[in-house]
């Protein structure tokens, strides 16, 4: 998921009672399965919610180029490398398509950079961890990709029509991520035993950190029940988890690598893969500030924002200076 | 702070023969930059043959509140729809 821990009213789902005529028209549209559109009525706490979600889920796209991008100049061949060219290309649009429906909410896109670089908003814990060799481009693709689809498969059908739309968009193309991930990793788990290891190590470092992008169990959570209720929020982060460990294992298996983790066991009764939670503390760690990779994440955004003053500022003068020159003649 | 710039409203035709569609928005200083963004953003995948960029402030919307007042006429209008005759099967095809 690339959006966690994403707060809500904080008061959980108001009882239909207290509700005001308004609100109660626009929850009855939301349980008719009605898309919201930018213009039509909604609760405060809904746009608030909803701006703090997308945002987050768009700040992740754009920082997760960083990992990738890592590696686009040390891509083994070029066919590897036209391919993570285009993966970037793709998430540098997701983040497009996501920033351009949380501005339909009324926040302007040079706010949302602000609150990202000021540390107001957030990006996903995953981007926080490095990459340190090519197999870890596949481990990225692989896991962090499909752990993303599972969350984003559902989200199509949010309440909030610039939202859902934009999740189309995004899911249609997040396919050719996983895949070329799978792809990286069936190579290298095919290739020589040096090569085996690199995938069996990026596996190891990469799994924890994509259960992780789900966040901390949320069954109890109020946030996540309004959420919920709204339709900004469509399973609960146990389900999703559950759903990426059951599709991951057995692919992992015919990769023939092994899932770091010596509790993972298929559960006869229910059907599912059983298995360790990763360690809960390390991911607040890495909210707050100290993951691995998160100052230099900030950094690199930082500089891309500041060395970039001149040519935003440049090409607004010219576009005045031209359309002054239009009309004048 | 810089000024922010504009946002725009993209249009794309997806096959020749369609009309344009809206597709998004993105920001970009003047529309010639506006259709390059577009290209980048909305067709990396052979997704038009044709882009229209409109300024988001240079459109006009109807408001949600007037749906009744805008739409409902034509509701009670149902000859409006061929259907609305009954043709005896004799006629023939009409």
């Amino acid at each position: 998921m690339y959006a966690q821990m994403v707060k809500s009213t904080g008061q959980g789902v108001k009882p239909r009672e207290d509700m005001s005529p308004e609100e109660r028209h626009f929850q009855d549209r939301v349980d008719a399965n009605e898309k919201i559109e930018p213009k039509d009525w909604m609760p405060d706490g809904y746009r608030k919610t909803l701006i703090r979600q997308i945002a987050q889920h768009a700040h992740s796209e754009v920082v997760g180029q960083l990992p990738e991008g890592n590696w686009i100049t040390r891509a083994p061949t070029l066919e590897r490398k036209a391919i993570l060219l285009a993966k970037v290309q793709d998430e540098a649009g997701h983040g497009l398509y996501l920033y351009c429906a949380a501005e339909t909410l009324g926040i302007s896109r040079d706010e949302l950079t602000e609150k990202l670089l000021d540390g107001s908003m957030k990006y996903s814990s995953i981007f926080n961890y490095p990459t340190l060799t090519w197999a870890d481009i596949g481990a990225v693709g692989w896991l962090v990709d499909g752990a993303a689809i599972m969350n984003q498969v559902p989200l199509q059908r949010t309440s909030y029509g610039p939202y859902s739309r934009a999740m189309i968009r995004i899911c249609k193309e997040e396919s050719f991520h996983q895949r070329q991930g799978f792809d990286i990793m069936m190579k290298m788990a095919q290739g020589t035993e040096a090569q085996r290891r690199m995938a069996q190590d990026a596996l190891n470092r990469f799994w924890y950190p994509s259960l992780m992008m789900f966040g901390p169990s949320d069954k109890d959570s109020v946030h996540s029940a309004q959420s919920m209720a709204w339709k900004i929020k469509i399973n609960t982060n146990d389900e999703l988890r559950q759903k990426f460990v059951d599709q991951t294992v057995p692919q992992a298996h015919y990769l023939g690598l092994t899932v770091p983790d010596d509790d993972l066991r298929f559960n006869d009764e229910t059907g599912h893969w059983d298995f360790s939670e990763p360690d809960w503390s390390e991911f607040y760690e890495v909210l707050k500030g100290n993951g691995p990779c998160n100052e230099e994440r900030m950094a690199a955004r930082r500089k891309a924002w500041d060395d970039g003053a001149w040519v935003r500022e440049g090409l607004m003068a010219h576009a005045g200076k031209r359309s002054h020159r239009t009309a004048a003649e | 702070m810089s000024k922010e710039w504009p946002l725009w409203e993209i249009f794309i035709r997806g096959q020749h023969g369609m009309s344009h569609r809206h597709v998004g928005s993105l920001h970009a200083p003047d529309a010639e930059m506006a259709i390059r963004n577009a290209r980048d953003v909305y067709t990396r995948r052979n997704e038009g043959v044709s882009i229209w960029v409109v300024k988001a402030a240079d459109i006009a919307a109807s408001s949600p509140s007037d749906k009744g007042p805008l739409y409902e006429p034509s509701e009670s209008k149902v000859y409006r729809h061929p259907t609305f005759f009954d043709i005896p099967d004799d006629v023939g095809a009409m």
